[in-house]
C-alpha cells in the first residue's frame, strides 16, 4: 500500500458514482427480468371454460382444459358420496381446512367439496410437485394402493393418494388436497369452470 | 508487457519468416502457447485418470458443434417442437446421427465428468492452493446441471415436460416467494410455449457462455497453482527438485507428452462413444427416455417418471425427505449442537450461538413442509461439493498415503451414490424409501464429518519425489 494520504473527498465521490452506478444497474435490470413474467397474452388466457355435462353418467370422469391444467369432472354415486364421512380419519385434512382461499371455494368447504354433492370438479394437479393423479376409481386392493381403498386417485410420481373428493391420504408427500377451481352451473347441465361471480 | 521487435534474416526459411511476422505483431498468442502447452510442465506420473479433463473438454466441443447444427432445424414452438425433432431424425439428411451425438453426449458429458470430479477427490486435487480450481470446476457442474435439465425440455416429449413441472415446481415449494419464483420461471401458469422458448434461449447461448467462461478460469487457475498428481506432491514447491533453468525434475511438457497421451484417451473414448451412437443411442431407456417419444401432452402424466440418470442420485434424495426423515434430520442437528456445547472447547459466546442457531433451525424444521427440505438437501448435496477443500483435515492428499480404511470409505461413498442413483429411476416404494434415506444420511456424514475422520489414522509416509517408473 501507498503512503500517499487517502483524498476523502475523491474517495466520497468514488462511493457516490458507485452507488449512482448500481442504481441505475439496477434500474435496468428491471425491465428485463419483468420479461420473465407470464405475458398480458397468457394471463388473458386465463377465460373460463363452458362444459355440457348432460352426456355425464354416474361414475364417469370428464376431462377439461382450463388455464392450461387439467380440470376433472366426476359423476359421483350416491354411494360413494355418503361413503366419504367414513375416510376422514384417514385423510390429512378432511374439512378442506388448509389454505381454504387458494383450494376451496367457499361452496365446496363441505364434506362432498362440491356445489352439487354428487358432480366434483377439481384441478387434476397433485399439489406435491405438479404431477397429474391417475385414476383409481375401481373400489379393492390393487398394486400401490391399501386394500381397503375405496376408489379415488393415484399420483404416479411420488405415490400420494386422494379419495374421491379429492382429499389427500395422511403421510403422503402432498400436503394439501386438490384444488377445487372457481365455478358455477350456468344451468343444470351447463358448469362453468374459472368463474363463480354472478 | 511490451514485445521488443525482432527481425529475422532476409535469408530465413519462408516458414520461419512467417512465424516471425506474426510472432511481433500477435505475440500474446505465441505467449499464450508457451505457457499453456509447451512449457506448461504437468507432472510426469499422471495415471489413467488424469484424462477425463480433456475428454470433458473435448465433449464440450461435440456439443457445441452438433448443438449449432440441431439449432438450424429445431422449432422452439410448443405446437412444432416435438414434430421439428421427429423431422430432424426422419428427414434432414444425417439428421439422425447429428441428434443422436448430441443426445448421447449429455449422458458422455457427465460420465467423463463424474470421474474427473472423483479424480479429484481420491488425489485431493482439491487441497491448497488448489481450492479455487476446485470451485470453478464445481460452478461448471452446476451450469452443466442446469444446460442438461434445460435442455431436456427441448424435445416436448412427455418427460421432457413432466420432468421440468416437477423441478419448476420444486422451486415453488421455498417459503414465501416460492409460487412468484416458479411463476417468474415458467413465464406461464402451467409449463407452455413461454417455458419453451426461454429455456431454449439459456440452453443454446446463456448456460453455453457461463460454462465457456468457467472452463477458461478453470484452466488459467489450474495453469496458474499446476497440476497436482497421483502422489499429492507439488512438483512446483520451493524445495521440489529442479533443473538449472528452473523447470521441475517431476514435471514434462504438456505437449507433446500430455497431447500425444490424451489422443490416445481420445481414441478410446470415440470408440465407445460411437458404439453408443450407432448401437444403443437410447441406451436401454437411460439416454433417451421412452416416454420422451410421446409428444407432451399437459392433461396426463405418464405413470413411471424419473429423471435422466445422471440426475437420480439427487433425486433420491429428494424423495428420501418425508415428514418422517425430518424427525431424524432434527435429531442430527439436536446432536450436532449437543456436541459442539458438551464436547467441545469453544467460546460461551460460540456456543450460546450454536444453541440459538439449532434452535432456529429444528423450529423452521417443524414448521416448513418436508417438500421444501427435500428441495434444500438436494440443491445442499451439489453445494455441499464446494466445500470440500475447508472439510478434509487430512495430513496427506493422496489417497495412496491415507490410512489403509479411508479407501473403504471412499468406496463405500461410491456405493452409497450408484445406489442412490439406482433408487432414482425406481418407482417409489416403502423399502427403497428407507434405503434412500439411510443413502442420504450417509452421503452427507461423508462430507460434513469429514473435518473429524479425515484426521484420524497414521498416514503412510510420503516420498519426496513422484512414484514414476519410465517404460
Amino acid at each position: 500500500m501507498s503512503d500517499t494520504p487517502v483524498d476523502s473527498s475523491k474517495r466520497t465521490w468514488i462511493i457516490t458514482s458507485a452507488c449512482a452506478g448500481a442504481v441505475g444497474g439496477v434500474a435496468t435490470a428491471v425491465p428485463f427480468v419483468s420479461t420473465f413474467q407470464p405475458s398480458e397474452k397468457a394471463k388473458a388466457a386465463g377465460a373460463a371454460v363452458e362444459v355440457d355435462i348432460s352426456a355425464l353418467k354416474s361414475g364417469e370422469k370428464l376431462t377439461v382444459e382450463w388455464r392450461g391444467k387439467p380440470v376433472w369432472i366426476i359423476k359421483r354415486s350416491p354411494e360413494q358420496v355418503a361413503g366419504l364421512p367414513a375416510l376422514d380419519a384417514q385423510l390429512a385434512d378432511p374439512k378442506s381446512e388448509r389454505k381454504p382461499a387458494e383450494l376451496t371455494p367457499e361452496y365446496a368447504r363441505n364434506e362432498h367439496r362440491s356445489i352439487k354433492p354428487e358432480i366434483m370438479v377439481a384441478v387434476g394437479i397433485c399439489t406435491h410437485l405438479g404431477c397429474s393423479p391417475v385414476d383409481k376409481l375401481q373400489p379393492g386392493p390393487q398394486p400401490s394402493l391399501p386394500d381397503d381403498w375405496k376408489g379415488g386417485f393415484l399420483c404416479p410420481c411420488h405415490g400420494s393418494t386422494f379419495d374421491i373428493a379429492g382429499r389427500v391420504f395422511k403421510n403422503k408427500p402432498a400436503p394439501d388436497n386438490l384444488e377445487v377451481p372457481p365455478h358455477k352451473y350456468l344451468s343444470e347441465t351447463k358448469l362453468l369452470i374459472g368463474e363463480d361471480k354472478a | 508487457m511490451a514485445h521488443e521487435f525482432k527481425d529475422i534474416s532476409p535469408n530465413a526459411a519462408t516458414g520461419a519468416k512467417v512465424t516471425n511476422w506474426f510472432e511481433n505483431r500477435f505475440p500474446t498468442a505465441f505467449d499464450a502457447y508457451r505457457v499453456h502447452m509447451s512449457e506448461y510442465y504437468a507432472p510426469k506420473n499422471f495415471n489413467f485418470w488424469y484424462v477425463f479433463g480433456s475428454l470433458a473438454l473435448l465433449v464440450l466441443v461435440i456439443q457445441i458443434v452438433t448443438g449449432i447444427f440441431l439449432v438450424m432445424h429445431y422449432k422452439p414452438d410448443a405446437a412444432k417442437a416435438f414434430e421439428s425433432v421427429e423431422y430432424i431424425m426422419r428427414d434432414v439428411p444425417w439428421g439422425w446421427l447429428i441428434r443422436y451425438i448430441h443426445s448421447t453426449g449429455a449422458s458422455a458429458f457427465f460420465v467423463v465428468v463424474y470421474l474427473h470430479m472423483f479424480r479429484g477427490l481420491l488425489y485431493g486435487s482439491y487441497r491448497k492452493p488448489r481450492e479455487l480450481v476446485w470451485i470453478f470446476g464445481c460452478a461448471i457442474f452446476l451450469a452443466l446441471m442446469a444446460e442438461a435439465f434445460m435442455g431436456y425440455l427441448l424435445p416436448w416429449g412427455q418427460m421432457s415436460y413432466w420432468g421440468a413441472q416437477v423441478i419448476v415446481n420444486l422451486f415453488a415449494a421455498i417459503p414465501f416467494i416460492g409460487p412468484d419464483l416458479a411463476l417468474l420461471i415458467r413465464g406461464d401458469y402451467v409449463v407452455g410455449d413461454a417455458t419453451l422458448n426461454r429455456f431454449f434461449a439459456f440452453h443454446v447461448i446463456a448456460v453455453p457462455l457461463v460454462l465457456l467462461g468457467l472452463v477458461v478460469a478453470h484452466l488459467l487457475a489450474l495453469h496458474d497453482v499446476g497440476s497436482n498428481n497421483p502422489d499429492g506432491i507439488e512438483i512446483k514447491g520451493p524445495n521440489a527438485p529442479k533443473d538449472e533453468k528452473g523447470r521441475p525434475l517431476d514435471g514434462v511438457a504438456f505437449h507433446p507428452y500430455y497431447t500425444v497421451h490424451d489422443i490416445l484417451a481420445v481414441c478410446v473414448f470415440l470408440f465407445l462413444f460411437s458404439a453408443v451412437v450407432f448401437f444403443a443411442p437410447e441406451f436401454g431407456g437411460y439416454f433417451l427416455e421412452y416416454n420422451n417419444f410421446i409428444p407432451a401432452d399437459p392433461l396426463k402424466t405418464p405413470s413411471h417418471i424419473a429423471p435422466v440418470w445422471y440426475f437420480t442420485p439427487f433425486y433420491s434424495m429428494l424423495r428420501a425427505i418425508t415428514t418422517e426423515m425430518m424427525y431424524v434430520l432434527i435429531a442430527c442437528v439436536a446432536l450436532g449442537a449437543g456436541y459442539g456445547v458438551f464436547k467441545s472447547r469453544l467460546p460461551a459466546i460460540v456456543k450460546g450461538a450454536i444453541v440459538v442457531v439449532a434452535a432456529v433451525a429444528i423450529a423452521l424444521m417443524l414448521s416448513i413442509d418436508a417438500k421444501f427440505w427435500g428441495v434444500v438437501v438436494m440443491g445442499g448435496a451439489v453445494i455441499i461439493l464446494f466445500a470440500l477443500p475447508w472439510l478434509d483435515h487430512s495430513p496427506v492428499r493422496s489417497i495412496r498415503y491415507r490410512p489403509e480404511w479411508h479407501k473403504y470409505v471412499y468406496a463405500v461413498f461410491v456405493i452409497d451414490f450408484i445406489v442412490l442413483g439406482f433408487l432414482g429411476v425406481k418407482p417409489p416404494s416403502p423399502v427403497y424409501e428407507r434405503i434412500s434415506q439411510v443413502g442420504t444420511l450417509f452421503y452427507f456424514g461423508f462430507f460434513l464429518l469429514m473435518p473429524w475422520w479425515s484426521r484420524l489414522g497414521t498416514p503412510k509416509p510420503v516420498p519426496d519425489r513422484v512414484t514414476f517408473k519410465p517404460h
